[in-house]
């Protein structure tokens, strides 16, 4: 099996911090990827490499063996990536149903019968015609996987999905990645509740410091000591403790 | 209830531990419809520093600001030298000596270094007092003394953290708590920060930390307690709770030990 999306030795610095750091990950299709690795390791920087929000110093990245290297958001969604964000990105002052259209590319009638569609699907299609700033948290979270839907990605990027959200609410959304995955979506997640990554991925992606430190099936991950390692953070006491750096 | 006098260090127990500073029974605080602390105790002892450490989420920084009086609390108590402060005002729990120093930066940038320091002392109304404090915090950080007239905006991020932390020591605190002092800094910064806690520890400041170099952390403290979930998971000595096999499990949700 090949991969539907590739990352490829990318490289990526804010200033003087190197946020990715010869990144390569490989995701295939049909499968429920989680990216973890501790704050500040690079997660959400890959994300938004790979979508195009921003922008590789080096490397390069493929969707399906077609390189999609920089190319601009609007332009990796409508290639088949959607994704979502950890701060939700609505329209607060919109309702919910024109959140939706605002995603949509179809004609008026139909695109508004395929926007019910994915709010009844996501659950919370009763709550249509409300204003998307008096939806919980939650439901935020449910509107943008519902808006990033409506594009028909072939994979889907979700960024803290489980975040702050209440656990009834945890589940309800593990179901639904499992039901599009059982439909044929590739996804790929950061998430740090770890109950949820292990019990929702078949292969984990682990990054610290901006580059890949272990990847593998949850069970694993979950015993792997580089992994605990990247999660516990540097000994300071160490008096060498980076020699292949800066020494 | 009535504080106790600033007398020498004696539990009701008479027994040969540090007495606590701070005291948290039972805590449970959080936001909207849910709870972030599910009854949280533990125990900041006087003259150590206490590190919390714990997976995203876990709840560290909600017991932070519980603290603070930032969030109440919903059940539960927290005591300062046996008095409480659930239901204080912020200003009330900084002027009983709680000093909180927050994850994001939090200086004023285009005010000098002086002013920034100064301001830490605002709740003093005391001028002769503020600068005799504004000399001691030097004395802690002699370094800080030759940026002293620079925009506090121009310091790194590293310089930044060690100005905060004298800020916060203009009161001396009773009680200062850390939340996350090493995010965002490269890691041979870090350990400039780290030596920083070290210091004011040294000189006398009890303090409660919360960090996520958890290695790190533990190895500086006295005290280690691991939060998972709202709950307190594991404590000990910091070196005991690194050690311990179960910090695994906590963080990963499978089984492997740190050391």
């Amino acid at each position: 099996m090949s991969a539907l999306l590739r990352t490829e030795d990318v490289h990526k610095s804010y200033g003087g911090v190197r946020a990715l750091d010869s990144c390569s990950v490989e995701i295939d299709e049909g499968t429920v990827a989680g990216l973890i690795g501790p704050n500040g390791s690079g997660k959400t920087t890959l994300f938004n490499v790979i979508t195009g929000y921003a922008k590789a110093d080096a490397g390069q990245v493929y969707l399906a063996d077609k390189k999609i290297t920089n190319v601009a958001p609007d332009k990796v969604f409508t290639l088949g990536i959607g994704r979502t964000f950890q701060l939700t990105r609505i329209f607060a002052s919109l309702t919910v149903l024109e959140n939706m259209l605002v995603a949509s590319r179809h004609g008026r009638s139909s695109a508004r019968k395929r926007a019910m569609e994915q709010l009844e699907f996501v659950g919370i299609a009763g709550h249509h015609a409300a204003l998307a700033g008096t939806l919980s948290y939650g439901q935020r979270k449910l509107l943008e996987l519902a808006y990033v839907l409506v594009a028909d990605p072939a994979v889907i990027l979700l960024d803290e999905p489980a975040g702050g959200v209440n656990l009834s609410l945890v589940n309800h959304i593990a179901d639904r990645i499992r039901e599009l995955n059982a439909a044929g979506k590739t996804f790929l997640i950061v998430e740090h509740n770890m109950e949820f990554v292990m019990g929702l991925c078949d292969r984990i992606t682990v990054l610290d410091s901006g580059g890949v430190v272990a990847t593998g099936p949850p069970d694993i991950i979950r015993t792997d000591r580089r992994v605990l390692n990247a999660y516990l953070g540097e000994d300071l006491e160490d008096d060498d403790p980076d020699p292949g750096e800066e020494t | 209830m009535t504080a106790p006098a600033d007398g020498p260090a004696q539990g009701a127990g008479a027994s040969t531990a540090a007495r606590s500073v701070l005291k948290i029974e039972d805590l449970v605080a959080g936001y909207g419809g849910g709870d972030v602390l599910r009854g949280v105790s533990l125990d900041v002892a006087e003259g150590g520093i206490t590190c919390v450490v714990g997976p995203n989420g876990a709840g560290k920084s909600t017991l932070m600001a519980a603290i603070s009086a930032l969030l109440r609390p919903r059940l539960g108590s927290i005591a300062l030298d046996g008095q409480n402060l659930v239901g204080m005002s912020p200003r009330q729990v900084l002027r009983l000596g709680v000093v909180h120093v927050p994850q994001n930066h939090s200086l004023f940038r285009d005010m000098t270094v002086r002013e920034n320091i100064e301001l830490g002392g605002y709740v003093l109304s005391d001028r002769a007092l503020t600068a005799r404090r504004v000399t001691a915090v030097f004395d802690v950080f002699p370094e800080i003394a030759g940026w002293a007239g620079k925009k506090a905006g121009s310091l790194s991020g590293g310089q930044q953290r060690l100005v905060e932390f004298a800020r916060a020591l203009m009161l001396e605190p009773r009680l200062l708590m850390l939340d996350e002092p090493s995010m965002g800094l490269a890691p041979k910064i870090l350990r400039t920060v780290f030596d920083a806690i070290r210091q004011m520890n040294a000189a006398g400041t009890t303090i409660l930390l919360v960090e996520q170099n958890a290695r790190a952390g533990l190895r500086l403290s006295s005290h280690g307690v691991v939060m998972e979930n709202g709950r307190v998971r594991l404590s000990g000595t910091g070196r005991e709770v690194l050690e311990n096999p179960e910090i695994g499990a906590l963080y990963l949700g499978g089984a492997v030990s740190a050391s």
